[in-house]
């Protein structure tokens, strides 16, 4: 039960872009078309959650019996790096159609600062496997959700009358922040 | 050799990192609901800007083009991990603010787009001033966010009280959507401004 609540958590009451500010880069970046951001999403899922248990397994059984949990920053970021590249010789290889989908968005996974953040808040909060993979499914479902929603919103916004001083980045900002208004609707639904 | 004053004329101004070239949003929205929390991560952030800048244009003869984006990453984590440690022992109040965005300082696109885009192909004293331009121009947008939220979401400035208790205090301003109306709203100021310049 607690775990369904722990998912259910991550992807509205303490979602990564909308309350935790992760992952704005790509949120902004890469949200103009409904059909580029449901591909950032799935990609961002897939990395997450692989990254979630890569990290959470070299922290416990890498650098807790080293006692160099100090360098944790380090390592999770090689982790994630090496991983993504994995992840991308891996579907080049056995899924191209999926490579293809998800073809340009893997690389810049690096850079979304969502995945970091989670394997570090895993780390501190002490999770155990079980809930650190599914504290990312959650984290990252909430992501996928967050920029497809908003990329809907950038699409409708483009047929608008805009003054000229908010066009592109600011309205952009600006409907982003009544998103995250809706969001705090759910806050207090879970308590964890 | 080029000029510091205009390097970091540059950087403040210009190519600002956030209001011009809207890179790093994340701590910029995350950390901003005080113009003390915006100044403290924006002054952590510029430290390892300038170590990270000065540090890989040193190495920038010796790194194989296939691993330098590794290898950059690996030093900025380096820097990060420091920069931790003085908070932790030195300033641990702000370090408990600021958090989770500390170690994310690493994943911060604005020294990474600095390393590959200027550190890698200038001299060290270039990049030491392209590391200080960059990193005030990244304090000020921070700290001029920090000081909006915190007047109208709290009534303060810099934890002064400046506006009278009874005065009504909008306390979305310090939550997260607050973070995205002041940004939207002030980038959009400064696009009528420059939208003036260029009409006139």
């Amino acid at each position: 039960m607690n775990l369904i609540l722990l998912v259910l958590a991550g992807i509205f009451v303490n979602n990564y872009v909308l309350s935790q500010f992760l992952g704005i880069c790509p949120f902004l970046g890469v949200s103009k078309k409904v059909e580029t951001s449901a591909g950032m999403g799935v990609a961002v899922i897939f990395v997450i959650t692989l990254a979630c248990a890569a990290s959470w397994l070299v922290y416990n059984f890498i650098l807790v019996p080293l006692k160099i949990e100090y360098l944790y920053n380090i390592a999770f970021i090689l982790v994630i790096a090496a991983l993504v590249q994995f992840v991308e010789m891996f579907l080049k290889k056995s899924s191209p159609s999926l490579y293809q989908a998800l073809g340009v968005y893997l690389p810049l996974i690096t850079t979304n600062c969502a995945v970091l953040g989670v394997a570090v808040v895993n780390m501190q909060k002490g999770y155990n496997f079980i809930e650190a993979v599914l504290n990312g499914v959650g984290g990252a479902v909430g992501f996928a959700l967050a920029i497809v929603l908003f990329a809907g919103i950038r699409e409708r916004i483009q047929y608008n009358n805009i003054p000229k001083a908010f066009e592109g980045f600011p309205i952009a900002l600006v409907s982003a922040g009544i998103m995250s208004i809706a969001f705090l609707g759910f806050q207090g639904l879970i308590k964890i | 050799m080029g000029n510091p004053i205009k390097i970091i004329k540059n950087g403040i101004i210009n190519e600002n990192p956030t209001f011009v070239q809207v890179i790093g949003m994340c701590p910029t929205l995350a950390v901003t609901s005080s113009a003390i929390n915006g100044l403290g991560m924006g002054l952590s952030t510029a430290s390892v800007l300038i170590c990270s800048n000065i540090f890989v244009s040193l190495i920038r003869k010796f790194i194989p083009d296939e691993v330098r984006i590794p290898s950059f990453i690996v030093v900025i984590a380096t820097f990060v991990t420091i920069v931790q440690f003085l908070l932790q022992a030195y300033l641990p109040e702000l370090n408990a603010s600021l958090g989770l965005y500390i170690p994310l300082i690493v994943v911060n696109c604005i020294i990474l787009g600095r390393a590959e885009a200027f550190a890698s192909k200038n001299s060290p004293v270039d990049s030491f001033f392209d590391g200080i331009g960059m990193g005030l121009g990244f304090t000020i947008a921070l700290t001029v966010i920090g000081l909006v939220r915190e007047f109208i979401g709290s009534g303060t400035l810099f934890s002064v009280a400046v506006l009278p208790e009874a005065f009504p205090k909008t306390l979305l301003f310090v939550m997260a959507p607050g973070a995205f109306f002041t940004l939207g709203c002030l980038m959009a100021l400064l696009n009528h401004f420059r939208n003036k310049k260029k009409s006139a």
